[in-house]
């Protein structure tokens, strides 16, 4: 490249390549897990390696992934929406009634993605507009959200889907891969373009990492900020219509409790929940690796109570692990 | 030497010889000495940077001194940390008091010494009565049992000094104490300073303010960089005097200022208020010029600037690019029309910690360096290059996180990151507050090659030498309003400090 005399002091764009970065990263970390995790679950269970069942394995973590990775974008930037849940379960209200009224499946899909996009759009303006910080605003508005649909539904459901509403979650595109695994890929590259290559996922990581100082770089905070929310409410009504579609029913407990898997499954996949840091692989990784463990507790008839045990713990140590992990790094740099 | 009759019979409470500290890059005192006497008020004057603060960190035990010795009554002492200063009866009321708001007078009073029941609790019986005590010395009729925050900043200095009368201080410093008091409790404060006096306390008042000094101080001492300059007594000093001794120096020769032929007017500010901050700002800034802000800190020139660039709104008033009125909303909108400012707290409104360099530089200038919205990485990197180099920067990588660079190269980062936008203006407040020698240089010949290069710069600075060096022309601003405007040859840092201080009489 250029000849060292010329210059008197030249700086080089990067020192490490993205090659070794790569190697010391959390992904790889989590490829490592994902890995063994595979292998403890073939030698546990003889019907894990069948396709179908992996493929059914999918369902686990799919519709809860595709919000994880809005959610991914809203913790970088510095916030949090604890409502994804609760919008999935108003989304679903609505499009039941929708159904009841007998709309068919393209005006269905139609009013889930405008009732998640207003429950975004109610999160954004209170924490843009009122300047709330998102975590109080969130756990509001989750109970608002979940309130209403009980209140629409009380002790019913709603079961009258058209025929054709269950491919979402039903259906398969090409051999065992299910059109949810296949749109959860097509959201994975989605994002993770948005979050690495345009000048709105910059924007994010500048927001997350400092605030006041992407205000005064010129960053539009507020306009960046609605946009994550209005994200989180329109990937929670895209898993709502996958879950509706795969259950073939709504009631107001419908994915009771999402919030914290979804959570759980971002800060696994490496993003600070402090903000400013994360990529979009290592959520994909970690979607898979609590999908397998979630599996592979399944096969082995583990109660559901121990499940819930193990997501709470899960969550505790992949807050702990990166500051550890920070640190030892650090230790080791000297 | 001294004349006078009460103090040089009077042992000092607490004596500081030869004391010398630096920091890296910077020699924050260099054999200073400083006496206090018991029932005596003694000033401390200086600019900002003179040493001032570093001077009271040393005295309460927050700094330890690289050289020089501390005595109390005589005996020689070290102040380990802040709680052996404490114990020696040393205690600082700031201008921002450090107290807690959460709890209450008497708490705040008592914390780490509150009277303790048989059984090791705290006596609160005992200790809101000993608080009522206290504080009715000091003048102030409060409820020990109501929590701070319900309190006033003048009450809030009333417990501050309350609470240094319960540990049993000897020794009060009181920085800027009436920086945030109105002309009633300002006299309060007076009157309460008095009865210290009376009670022999040795007080230690740091003050920019004139007439305060000339009221309430028996002694005065004078910093400048770092070096004690002059001592006396109030009564055989004059405001000239301690104004002489505060700025006189040569300033001038450091400064790599350029001869720049100025052109048009390219800003025009009319008319600018805004409900609290400042108002009646009117200016034009040309083409060439570097045209410098000079004022105490709190005079509003931050928060007017920030106001050009859309952080805040001003209630009224026009901007002029180019003799094109603008409307300015949000700093995105002031970057799009050419105006960019860099502001004085750099870790908080500057640099992106935890961000590469290469991302810091580009991040006002995306639109350029992408393309469709989509990034385009060897764009950024070519850009930060131009920029980061101009500013000869030093740094291992332009990958590296901007939070591992030193304090100047940090700043170089910063500047580096607005010029790339390419303004018509650059506002650049303390452009060079706490960055090392070499980095201030480096910052000066900079900005020097732009104003040459027809960019006008504004540069906000409470630094004399530095406005003194660089500017061609100098508005100072006094609780948010101009109150003077002097061209570069007919500047002088007595000029300045008059004006900023806000005192009257003018010596011919």
């Amino acid at each position: 490249m250029a000849e060292a005399h010329v210059q008197i002091r030249h700086i080089p764009d990067r020192l490490q390549s993205r090659g070794s970065r790569l190697l010391k990263s959390w992904e790889s970390l989590l490829v490592v897990v994902a890995l063994l995790i595979f292998v403890a679950n073939s030698l546990a269970s003889p019907y894990f390696l069948d396709p179908w069942n992996l493929s059914d394995a999918t369902f686990n973590f799919t519709e809860k992934a595709m919000i994880a990775f809005a959610m991914a974008l809203v913790i970088i930037a510095g916030e949090i929406d604890l409502s994804v849940a609760s919008i999935v379960a108003l989304t679903s209200t609505a499009m039941g009634y929708a159904a009841s009224q007998g709309l068919g499946t393209p005006a269905l899909v139609a009013v889930g993605l405008a009732v998640g996009l207003a429950c975004g759009a109610v999160n954004g303006l209170l924490v843009t507009r009122l300047g709330l910080p998102s975590i109080v605003v969130t756990i509001g508005t989750m109970s608002l959200f979940r309130g209403i649909a009980f209140i629409i539904l009380g002790d019913q459901a709603f079961t009258e889907y058209p025929a054709s509403f269950a491919w979402f979650g039903q259906g398969y595109v090409w051999w065992v891969f299910s059109f949810e695994f296949c749109l959860f890929l097509g959201f994975a590259v989605v994002y993770a373009v948005i979050l690495h290559m345009t000048n709105f996922g910059r924007a994010v990581y500048a927001i997350g990492n400092n605030q006041t100082a992407a205000l005064f770089s010129g960053v539009r905070v507020a306009r960046v900020k609605f946009t994550l929310f209005l994200l989180t409410g329109l990937m929670s009504a895209v898993a709502s219509i996958c879950l509706t579609s795969r259950l073939g029913s709504t009631r107001p407990s419908i994915a009771l409790g999402w919030e914290l898997e979804v959570v759980t499954m971002v800060v696994l996949g490496g993003v600070s929940i402090l903000g400013g840091s994360g990529t979009i692989g290592g959520v994909v990784l970690a979607a898979f690796i609590m999908g397998m463990v979630t599996f592979g507790f399944g096969l082995l008839n583990v109660p559901g109570i121990v499940m819930s045990i193990f997501i709470g713990l899960l969550l505790i140590s992949v807050i702990a692990l990166p500051i550890l992990y920070t640190r030892l790094k650090r230790r080791m740099a000297h | 030497m001294l004349q006078d009759t009460t103090t040089s019979r009077m042992k000092p409470a607490i004596a500081l010889e030869g004391i010398s500290k630096s920091f890296p890059g910077v020699q924050a005192l260099a054999d200073v000495s400083l006496s206090l006497y018991p029932g005596s008020v003694t000033a401390l004057v200086g600019e900002n940077g003179a040493g001032k603060s570093t001077l009271v960190k040393i005295l309460t035990g927050i700094y330890q001194p690289d050289g020089g010795t501390i005595r109390v009554d005589g005996v020689e002492t070290h102040f380990a940390a802040a709680s052996a200063a404490a114990k020696a009866g040393v205690t600082a009321i700031h201008q921002e008091t450090v107290l807690f708001d959460e709890l209450s007078v008497a708490e705040n009073i008592f914390l780490g010494h509150a009277p303790r029941t048989r059984f090791g609790l705290i006596d609160w019986a005992r200790m809101n009565a000993d608080a009522r005590t206290l504080l009715e010395r000091v003048g102030a009729s409060l409820e020990p049992s109501i929590r701070l925050r319900d309190l006033g900043i003048a009450s809030k200095h009333l417990v501050a000094i309350a609470r240094a009368l319960s540990i049993d201080a000897r020794v009060v410093i009181m920085d800027e104490p009436t920086a945030a008091l109105s002309y009633k409790e300002i006299h309060e404060l007076y009157e309460l300073i008095d009865r210290l006096k009376a009670d022999g306390k040795a007080i230690l008042f740091i003050s920019h303010k004139f007439d305060e000094i000339f009221r309430i101080a028996d002694r005065y001492t004078v910093f400048r960089d770092g070096r004690m300059v002059g001592e006396g007594l109030i009564g055989e000093t004059t405001q000239d005097d301690l104004v002489r001794m505060m700025v006189g120096r040569d300033v001038g020769q450091v400064f790599p200022k350029q001869e720049v032929a100025i052109g048009e007017p390219v800003l025009t500010v009319s008319g600018y208020r805004h409900p609290t901050e400042f108002e009646d700002i009117n200016f034009e800034l040309r083409r060439g010029e570097i045209l410098g802000f000079y004022g105490l800190v709190g005079a509003g020139r931050s928060e007017f600037m920030q106001s050009l660039i859309g952080i805040t709104r001003p209630s009224a008033g026009a901007v002029r690019l180019d003799g094109k009125v603008l409307v300015i909303r949000s700093p995105a909108e002031a970057i799009e029309a050419g105006i960019v400012y860099v502001p004085e707290e750099r870790g908080r409104q500057g640099a992106i910690i935890g961000m590469p360099i290469f991302q810091n530089v580009t991040l006002p200038s995306l639109t350029r360096t992408s393309r469709s919205g989509f990034l385009r990485m060897a764009e950024e990197f070519r850009l930060a290059r131009e920029y980061t180099s101009r500013l000869d920067l030093r740094a291992a990588s332009l990958d590296q996180d901007v939070g591992t660079l030193s304090g100047g190269n940090q700043q170089k980062v910063v500047i580096a990151k607005w010029l790339a936008t390419k303004p018509k203006v650059i506002i650049l407040d303390e452009p060079t507050k706490g960055i090392d020698i070499g980095s201030k240089a480096a910052v000066h010949a900079f900005m020097s090659e732009l104003a040459a290069q027809g960019l006008s710069v504004i540069m906000v600075s409470s630094e004399i030498p530095e406005i003194m060096g660089m500017s061609d022309r100098v508005i100072v601003m006094r609780e948010g309003r101009m109150v003077g405007q002097f061209e570069r040859a007919e500047l002088s840092a007595e000029k300045l400090v008059r004006a900023a201080a806000g005192i009257s009489e003018i010596a011919p």
